[in-house]
């Protein structure tokens, strides 16, 4: 991994997930994890977010909601799936009232398996949106601000 | 330790359902759990009550459009899962205090439990 | 009067890691009403128990949700155990019995960092999720998973403890109650913690019967009600006197549930020392028939749950009634008349599991 230049904060978010993967990505917050030595903090607030980690396989209620905390956090952001279900529905796939992965709704940059997925699989996949959030980073620089120095 | 306790199933009739609810609540019985069942033919509602550690089950057998008044007036707590029941099953329970009138879990495929599969 | 005004509060709330929407109907900062508004999670998860088998449906009944996974599990198979007149095997009761109590002391640490949080006491929520990992760590060591870890099925449980485990659990719970102690010090004394939740929401025994509030909540207010005294798996042969606190405030729910942690050290430890050996699962044949009503105590409280079969491979029903489904009526009433400041907390306090209720 190349050196980080900037602190991303992440966004967690629980579309219809069984809570399995949210216990564990807040775990990965916490001193045996510790993702916060990336320089990443748990923020509430998408307008302050980088990184949007997600669970669970969306509803037609929550559907919205993950449309509108996408919208609301400034470019450039990435997207990781947490589960399996948020992956492809997992489990939950055949309930009538689940829709299926994240990216039927937003795009997705990273998918993390496992149910639940564990710690490092979910840490594993936020270092991973850290580069492809670089990326965009640069690519956002180099269209937007062609004339800055 | 074991607690001595009992756990039955009543087949109850409407007639007699409300007065049971009344006496249940005066003799101090909470609600614990309202559920239904499908039927060939209707619906069947079973009303866990509990006191201590005693647990009775009142089981209404109703018909697809006939009309089961709410709990709520004795048991206000009742009004989550007489919504619940009435948004995904399609039973009509009539004058739920708090009626969200099938906008509780806000589905997108209206009463999912009234046909099988 | 004073001015009303309606404030919406979630679905996306940085306290709670679940969504659950409520609107707020306040008079200038004290809320007189709140209107829940729920299914954000709700999956439908009971309707899949017409389509899957149901022995493959104890895997579905564990996803209902992920902190109380190993009790739903449990609930589903001794329902379809009791329809089936299946005998579980003395030493599987044990085993589940250890399993549940690790599960108890696992949620309640959560929700203790979880409570921490919401205060704004960051060093404390990291204090309970650190010694937390302990008992992850047990459950990954016997089992092979964190959270979900599938270890029930009808007829008794997949995996076994040899004596050199059941030795190591022992020993992890001796280490963490030593742990705990600091950690419930700065819950119990500490005077800004106290200042928070001392008076916070209070529910009398009346009204929390009339309510219908289970678990922890209920014994806060002095009702001495466990629904582990019933006597399922091995608890009839196991010591056990539900904790109870008489001021039913926030304060009185955090105590409760610090000194269960405790007493599933206890019960880990009897249990340990009693199991008896055997085999840990029977060969389950034929289809159930019939229905039956099982009560189990979850973390959170009782939960109930309801099986309904015809005699072929697909249950005709699969009723779960949850804890937090009767906790949040009694949670509404205590919301009237508080400051709108301690919204978040006082809806921690029920330590609600919108994953269970909604399923």
């Amino acid at each position: 991994m190349k050196k980080l230049a900037k602190s991303p904060w992440l966004l967690h978010y629980d579309a219809s997930s069984c809570n399995g993967c949210d216990i564990e990505v807040l775990a990965c917050t916490t001193p045996k994890y510790d993702i916060e030595r990336f320089g990443i903090i748990n923020t509430g607030d998408p307008f302050q977010a980088d990184i949007l980690l997600i669970t669970g396989g969306v509803n037609s209620q929550c559907e919205q909601v993950v449309k509108q905390l996408y919208e609301q956090m400034p470019n450039p952001k990435v997207v990781v799936a947490v589960g399996i279900c948020a992956c492809t529905g997992g489990v939950f796939k055949d309930c009538y009232n689940i829709k299926g992965g994240i990216d039927t709704v937003i795009p997705v940059d990273v998918y993390v398996p496992g149910c639940a997925a564990r710690p490092q699989a979910i840490i594993d996949g936020v270092v991973k949106a850290l580069e492809i959030l670089e990326e965009k980073r640069q690519g956002y620089r180099e269209h937007a601000g062609k004339g800055e120095s | 330790m074991k607690m001595e306790s009992s756990n039955t199933i009543e087949p109850i009739t409407m007639a007699q359902f409300m007065p049971q609810v009344i006496r249940f609540k005066m003799d101090g019985w909470r609600v614990v759990q309202i559920c239904a069942a499908r039927l060939p033919e209707g619906y069947e509602l079973s009303y866990s009550f509990a006191k201590s550690y005693d647990m009775r089950t009142l089981r209404l057998t109703v018909a697809t459009d006939e009309t089961v008044p709410s709990i709520t007036q004795m048991y206000p707590g009742a009004f989550l899962q007489e919504n619940e029941t009435a948004e995904l099953f399609g039973v009509k329970i009539e004058s739920i205090q708090a009626d969200y009138h099938d906008k509780l879990y806000r589905i997108a495929r209206p009463t999912p439990f009234k046909e099988k599969g | 009067m004073a001015k009303r005004s309606i404030v919406p509060f979630g679905p996306q709330h940085p306290v709670l890691p679940e969504p659950v929407h409520l609107d707020l109907v306040l008079e200038d900062e004290v809320v007189v009403e709140a209107v829940p508004s729920i299914g954000f999670v709700h999956r439908g998860l009971e309707k899949l128990v017409e389509t899957k088998d149901f022995k493959e449906y104890v895997y579905i009944a564990e996803r209902v949700c992920g902190i109380c996974s190993f009790g739903h599990g449990l609930g589903y198979c001794q329902t379809v155990e009791k329809i089936m007149n299946v005998e579980v095997p003395p030493r599987a009761r044990y085993l589940r019995t250890i399993w549940m109590e690790m599960s108890r002391v696992h949620s309640h640490l959560l929700w203790l960092g979880l409570l921490a949080d919401a205060m704004g006491f960051e060093s404390l929520f990291m204090e309970s999720w650190k010694l937390r990992e302990k008992i992850l760590d047990m459950f990954d060591a016997t089992t092979g998973g964190r959270v979900i870890f599938s270890v029930n099925c009808i007829g008794g449980v997949l995996k076994d403890m040899d004596d050199a485990m059941l030795k190591a659990i022992t020993d992890t719970c001796a280490e963490m109650e030593k742990e705990l102690k600091p950690i419930a010090r700065a819950f119990l004394r500490d005077l800004t913690v106290g200042s928070r939740l001392h008076g916070l929401g209070v529910l009398s025994a009346e009204q929390a019967n009339l309510m219908g509030a289970v678990g922890p909540m209920l014994r806060a207010s002095g009702v001495a009600y466990d629904t582990r005294l019933l006597g399922y798996a091995a608890y009839d042969e196991l010591e056990l006197e539900p904790v109870t606190a008489a001021e039913g405030d926030s304060f009185a729910r955090c105590e409760v549930r610090i000194k269960e942690i405790g007493q599933s050290f206890d019960l880990i430890r009897q249990a340990a020392a009693k199991i008896p050996a055997g085999p840990i699962a029977v060969p389950v044949k034929g289809f159930p028939q019939g229905e039956y009503f099982t009560r189990i105590e979850q973390p959170r409280g009782e939960a109930i749950y309801y099986v309904k079969a015809n005699g072929t491979k697909f249950i005709d029903r699969f009723r779960l009634r949850t804890p937090t489904t009767s906790n949040i009526p009694p949670m509404l009433d205590m919301l009237k008349g508080c400051q709108l400041a301690d919204v978040p907390l006082l809806i921690l306090t029920i330590d609600p599991c919108i994953s269970c209720t909604e399923r």
